[in-house]
């Protein structure tokens, strides 16, 4: 299995199933069916493969695997694909929501299916491209040949403003990309070569780095989006058919966060490190404005797509924390949203099937006629407020704890975020599905037929599954982001740095909680309260006064006092490597 | 045994949540009831087994949450004295509350969706009491969210419910961000988010510091007091207690279950779970009995100009966690958890009463439409009765035991705020006894008020909803005098075997039975004092309230509208949101877009207009154009050559 070019069959077989498509005779309605059926069969069918290559991917390789590369034109440009942890779970994730999609349009399109068909098969390979290459050229066709077929989609089966929105989307996405096209050339001037893993390798001088970030900063940033450059994607969703706009939020955005684990980070580490508090600011700018933004928003596909770049501001954050736990919950939570977004905005298209509005104020009440849809929409919604046991919560987590390591002050921004989003899509959610049955127009509604339940229930599934047990992907990003966050403290200088007490020499526990703080107090030398009802009252007076002590001491001698070197105790102790000594320093001088 | 007790109620609620509608209503009922029934059994055991079989702390680990770098969560659940006595409450009051719900809830519907909730809130709650990480703990904190914000939204064409459920949780979130950051700022310090490591890192966290925006802090004193925020959020302390009276809009036995017996208490069992922490944090320590001081007393003035007679129970819960807090806040744990245990009987009781009250009303809420009920409804007015004896502080009911001890504590208590705390809890012991002796007379005694066909067709409940109340009665009268040696007892004693944990210089326990016979018996006459207040005011004067009202009309109101707090955050924080929201979005489609893309589009457009006059077909046009080309390329090159440019 492994011998086979794996990569280059996930990535090409869609075409296979734009040929059949092609081959498919007559314009009548049992060809158009026959049409979304083979659509149907190809994705599924990619999406099987793709869960050969989950299977297949080693996760403790933190390297690239399924490698293939082959010259193309020789000395620049090869044909080289690969995977590593960062990217696998995104090829997945492209090949698990393209069956959705083709199910979402089964019945929402009616007009040229072969043509939409067509789009969406060559969208799949492209991003699936987009993931798997890794020569830096290839990267770059893939990237801006993914927005051809979304500039068609939403042209010719958006909405009313169709090409407004398309004209924006394509402008401001192909303006970042032209700077990063430059920055690709300077790069292979540079360095010689077009090959991603070679370039990771490559060093840059600092101030060139500053410039190479600057310009890859403003494709990734109008993708992701971040604020400001994000003001293409409320219209581009809301012009966009449902699947189109799953695929925008589950897969393009994606792309923006992608590019900064690839090239920024490793590539350009030294800017990367001194630019950080640009993207810390933008992501927090993103994360409070968006989401008070979304609070007035009165267009249901307005109010999630303005969520997506409050989320996206979390994933940026959490990247350039440059620390484990940020990029895995930058990835953890692009991968989250890709599947929760979507969901929302199949959800949306659900009721606009019916509807045929996106207005929030036209809908109210669906609960009383539309149970099963009032259920999966709380459970997305919940995912997107991030609530602990939906995957939405394990990506914010990680990613707000990882950058509170590294910036404490946006990591606070961030958490707002938290009581925001709940607001938001309490909100939302209280004003289409709660409430009385008034408007006419909802009492005809019907709940979800088989074909919506069979989208839904796989996507409610993950969801839950994902934030109970997110190991399973956790483990697969594992390697490749210790790899990367080893590559950039190596580039950089600054070796991550340990917290301040290591206490993970205390979770083998036994023993009550007092017994806990007994262990705590003896590794740094502080006598423990008599343990016992009633035992020996002058003892236990005694350590008070000793405790007292050491803490008035504790407040005027800081860290210095274990710096200047008078820590004999702990080292005598053997038991608390690592930790803090000036409780020791303290207590000795207490004592003495 | 551990993990049946918390997972039955989850079975319970995926099988009346998923095959509720194909089973039947009563199916669900049962099977839920049921599960709820064996869960409280198990509870009562482990309680006997840990309380007062010495069995040791347990860690039973059921599978791994999240792995990433340092960072290692399971799911796991924690078993010692302090679980097994939330075990108790959670269970015994969830499965009462369920059998009081199939009369209270039998015209409804909605029920086996109820059921399932109220499952699903329990299983939540267990998963925050048997937390053997902070992490957990934060999952079930919000997993009882979020079966709160369903269940007070549950009557969901309403949209007065569907506000309150909204409010509820996102204050509740205002308070967990600071939960969040609390555990955020253990983990940067420590390295691990497991208690006993969390325990074990307090001694030398207290001797660290923690730089948390600009300022430098003491980092256990930053942590403890952050997640004190989540706690003020989650039980209802003053600032983050807007909540809570409006939750009162949820089905009765849910205000029963989740606002007064159970959710609202995890705040105080949070703080004593994190003793070993909070030990190290005096400061922290002293704002927690500042606000739970505060609180009580709030509350209690709040309390007594409510006229619904579910705000007034809620007002009261707010002010007995308030109780609480005070006694943490004084480093006397075990008594805080001791009135949680207690509270839990006479307020489950008193709402569970009210809403057989309502219920023999028909939906009827106002006291002012109610009197003279005690003769038709005589088991629930002797139920409410007890209730209130037991939540004044009658001598030898629980609450008499348990409040007299909080009150003693804050005497006795060391921090800057326990004179203040003291002081406090004697005036809302005096409130307490006056409102719920008001809510008494005015919904019991008296002449009726009622519309004459509702009074007449008021009816005594049956006996799924009777039981209840006669277990919860026994609870209330009993639960103090039984437990009140082994609550009291020293945290390394038999009875906590080490669950509490008390510094080397807290001596509440021991200094608090040493207090002057005033002080002890201050809350009692504080309560008689109440008592007969409310005795004169509402039973042998009626008409006094009335013309206090009229003579000072704006102290009324201040009380009755709940000191403005509603209207100030309103005006502070929503409507600044709103507008912001507004703003920002104009800056989108204005600011952004006008200088971006649209304004670019437009500047192009006007260039080639502008460039589209040249193409007139004109030969002198082109001509000129031409020549003015060439001219200017002839002297910018001659400027070129000349090194003038």
């Amino acid at each position: 299995m492994t011998d086979w070019p794996l990569l280059s069959i996930l990535t090409f077989l869609p075409l296979v199933g734009v040929a059949f498509i092609l081959a498919v005779r007559g314009d009548d309605a049992a060809a158009v069916e026959n049409i979304r059926r083979v659509a149907l069969i190809t994705t599924i069918f990619n999406f099987i493969l793709s869960l050969g290559l989950w299977f297949a991917f080693d996760p403790a390789d933190g390297g690239f695997q399924f490698v293939e590369k082959s010259e193309w034109i020789p000395g620049l440009i090869s044909y080289h694909l690969g995977v590593d942890g960062i990217s696998m779970p995104f090829v997945v994730l492209t090949a698990f929501l393209m069956p959705f999609c083709i199910l979402a349009s089964w019945k929402a399109i009616t007009d040229r299916v072969r043509e939409y068909m067509v789009a969406f098969l060559v969208l799949e390979m492209l991003m699936i491209g987009v993931f798997c290459a890794l020569d830096i050229v290839i990267f770059y066709i893939f990237f801006e040949g993914g927005l051809i077929p979304m500039f068609i989609i939403i042209g010719v089966w958006g909405g009313a403003r169709k090409i407004y929105a398309s004209f924006k989307f394509f402008l401001y996405t192909l303006t970042g990309s032209l700077l990063m096209l430059l920055a690709i050339i300077a790069m292979y001037w540079h360095a010689g070569t077009t090959s991603i893993p070679d370039l990771m390798q490559a060093d840059f001088p600092v101030s060139m780095q500053i410039w190479l970030w600057l310009a890859f900063f403003a494709s990734f940033a109008v993708k992701m989006p971040m604020w400001p450059v994000h003001t293409w994607l409320p219209d581009a969703h809301v012009e966009a058919p449902t699947a189109g706009s799953v695929l925008l939020a589950g897969i393009l955005l994606k792309m923006g966060g992608y590019g900064f684990l690839r090239f920024s980070l490793p590539m350009f580490p030294d800017a990367s490190q001194q630019l950080a508090w640009l993207v810390f600011t933008l992501s927090c700018i993103a994360i409070v404005v968006t989401s008070l933004t979304a609070l007035a928003q009165r267009d249901m596909k307005k109010l999630i797509a303005y969520s997506s770049v409050a989320h996206m501001g979390f994933v940026t954050m959490g990247i350039f924390a440059m620390n484990t736990q940020g990029i895995q919950g930058a990835v953890y939570l692009m991968l989250s949203h890709g599947i929760v977004s979507a969901a929302l905005f199949l959800c949306v298209g659900v009721v606009y099937d019916r509807a045929h509005t996106r207005e929030i104020s036209a809908y109210g009440g669906l609960v009383q006629r539309m149970p099963w849809y009032a259920t999966v929409f709380m459970v997305f919604t919940m995912a997107n407020v991030g609530l602990p046991g939906t995957s939405g919560f394990v990506g914010e987590f990680l990613a707000m704890v990882g950058t509170y390591k590294a910036s404490v002050l946006t990591a606070f921004v961030a958490a707002t975020g938290v009581i925001l989003s709940a607001a938001y899509a309490l909100y939302l959610y209280r004003r289409v599905v709660l409430g009385p049955l008034e408007k006419e127009a909802m009492r005809r509604m019907t709940d979800l037929d088989v074909r919506e339940k069979f989208i839904m229930v796989p996507l409610v599934f993950f969801t839950i599954l994902f934030g109970v047990w997110p190991n399973p992907v956790l483990n697969v990003t594992d390697a490749s982001i210790n790899t990367l966050v080893g590559i950039v403290a190596e580039k950089t200088g600054t070796p991550p740095e340990g917290p301040q007490i290591d206490a993970s020499q205390f979770t083998a526990a036994h023993g009550s909680s007092a017994d806990a703080v007994a262990r705590g107090m003896e590794a740094i030398g502080m006598t423990p309260p008599a343990s016992g009802h009633g035992e020996g009252a002058a003892e236990t007076h005694g350590a008070s006064e000793t405790h007292g002590a050491s803490e008035t001491d504790a407040a005027s001698v800081t860290h210095g006092a274990a710096e200047s070197g008078d820590a004999t105790p702990a080292a005598a102790e053997g038991e608390a490597p690592g930790t803090e000594t000036p409780g020791e320093t303290n207590e000795t001088q207490a004592s003495e | 045994m551990v993990q049946l007790l918390v997972f039955l109620p989850l079975f319970g609620f995926l099988f009346a949540f998923l095959f509720g509608r194909k089973v039947g209503h009563t199916a669900a009922m049962v099977v839920t009831t049921g599960f709820l029934f064996v869960s409280a059994t198990l509870a009562w055991i482990i309680f006997i087994a840990w309380g007062f079989g010495d069995a040791p702390t347990e860690r039973i680990v059921l599978m791994e949450w999240m792995i990433s770098g340092d960072l290692e969560i399971d799911w796991a659940l924690r078993v010692d004295t302090l679980t097994a006595v939330m075990l108790v409450v959670v269970c015994t009051v969830s499965a009462l509350v369920h059998l009081y719900s199939f009369g209270y809830m039998s015209h409804d519907p909605g029920k086996a969706k109820f059921f399932a909730y109220l499952s699903l809130f329990t299983f939540a709650m267990l998963m925050l009491v048997t937390a053997d990480n902070l992490l957990q703990m934060f999952f079930g904190w919000e997993g009882v969210g979020l079966a709160s914000y369903l269940l007070i939204g549950f009557w969901n064409d309403r949209p007065s419910a569907n506000a309150a459920a909204i409010k509820a949780f996102v204050v509740n979130r205002v308070g967990d961000f600071g939960f969040l950051l609390g555990i955020f700022t253990l983990f940067a310090v420590s390295g691990v988010v497991q208690l006993d490591a969390v325990f074990a890192a307090g001694p030398a966290m207290s001797e660290t510091t923690f730089t948390f925006l600009g300022m430098t802090f003491n980092a256990v004193e930053l942590a403890c007091f952050l997640l004190f925020i989540g706690a003020m959020g989650k039980s209802a302390q003053f600032g983050l207690h807007t909540w809570l009276p409006d939750a009162m809009e949820g089905p009765t036995p849910v205000s029963a279950l989740i606002h007064a017996a159970t959710m609202v208490t995890a705040g105080v069992f949070m703080v004593a779970r994190m003793s070993p922490l909070y030990e190290f944090a005096p400061t922290a320590l002293a704002f927690v009995t500042f606000i739970g001081a505060t609180t009580a007393i709030f509350a209690a003035t709040v309390g007594c100009a409510q006229n619904d007679i579910k705000r007034v129970i809620a007002y009261s819960t707010c002010s007995q966690l308030g109780y609480m807090f005070a006694a943490l806040g004084v480093g006397a744990y075990g008594i805080a958890i001791f009135h949680l245990f207690t509270h839990a009987f006479f307020k489950a009781l008193l709402f569970l009463g009210a809403g057989s009250v309502i219920h023999a009303m028909h939906d009827e809420q106002d006291m002012r439409n109610m009197g003279g009920l005690a003769k038709k409804i005589p088991y629930t007015y002797a139920a409410m009765m007890i209730g209130t004896l037991a939540l004044t502080g009658f001598p030898l009911t629980a609450g008499y035991f348990s409040k007299d001890l909080i009150v003693e504590s804050a005497f006795v208590g060391q921090n800057f705020w326990a004179p203040y705390a003291y002081i406090m809890l004697v005036l809302a012991a005096l409130l307490t006894s006056f409102y719920s002796w008001r809510l008494v007379f005015m919904t019991f005694h008296g002449p009726t008020r009622a519309a004459a066909d509702v009074y007449k067709h008021a009816h005594e409940s049956g006996p799924v909803m009777l039981i209840p109340l006669l277990v919860l009665s026994l609870g209330a009268l009993l639960a103090g005098y039984v437990f009140v040696h082994a609550f009291e007892s020293d945290p390394t004693g038999h009875f906590w075997n080490g669950a509490l944990f008390a510094g080397a210089d807290n001596h509440v326990i021991h200094d608090m039975h040493e207090v002057g016979t005033l002080v002890a018996l201050s809350p009692t006459f504080a309560m008689v004092i109440g008592f007969l207040i409310a005795l004169v005011t509402y039973l042998l004067k009626p008409e006094l309230p009335k013309r206090f009202i009229e003579k000072a009309p704006r102290f009324h109101q201040f009380f009755l509208n709940k000191w403005y707090v509603d209207e100030l955050y309103d005006f502070l924080f929503v409507r600044p949101a709103r507008f912001l929201g507004r703003l920002f979005w104009k800056n989108d489609t204005q600011v952004i877009d006008g200088f971006g893309p649209d304004g670019i589009a437009a500047r192009v457009k006007d260039l080639a207009g502008f460039a589209q006059r040249f193409q007139s077909g004109y030969l002198y046009h082109y001509a000129f154009v031409m020549l003015t080309g060439i001219a200017v390329f002839i002297t910018l090159m001659i400027a070129f050559d000349r090194g003038i440019l």
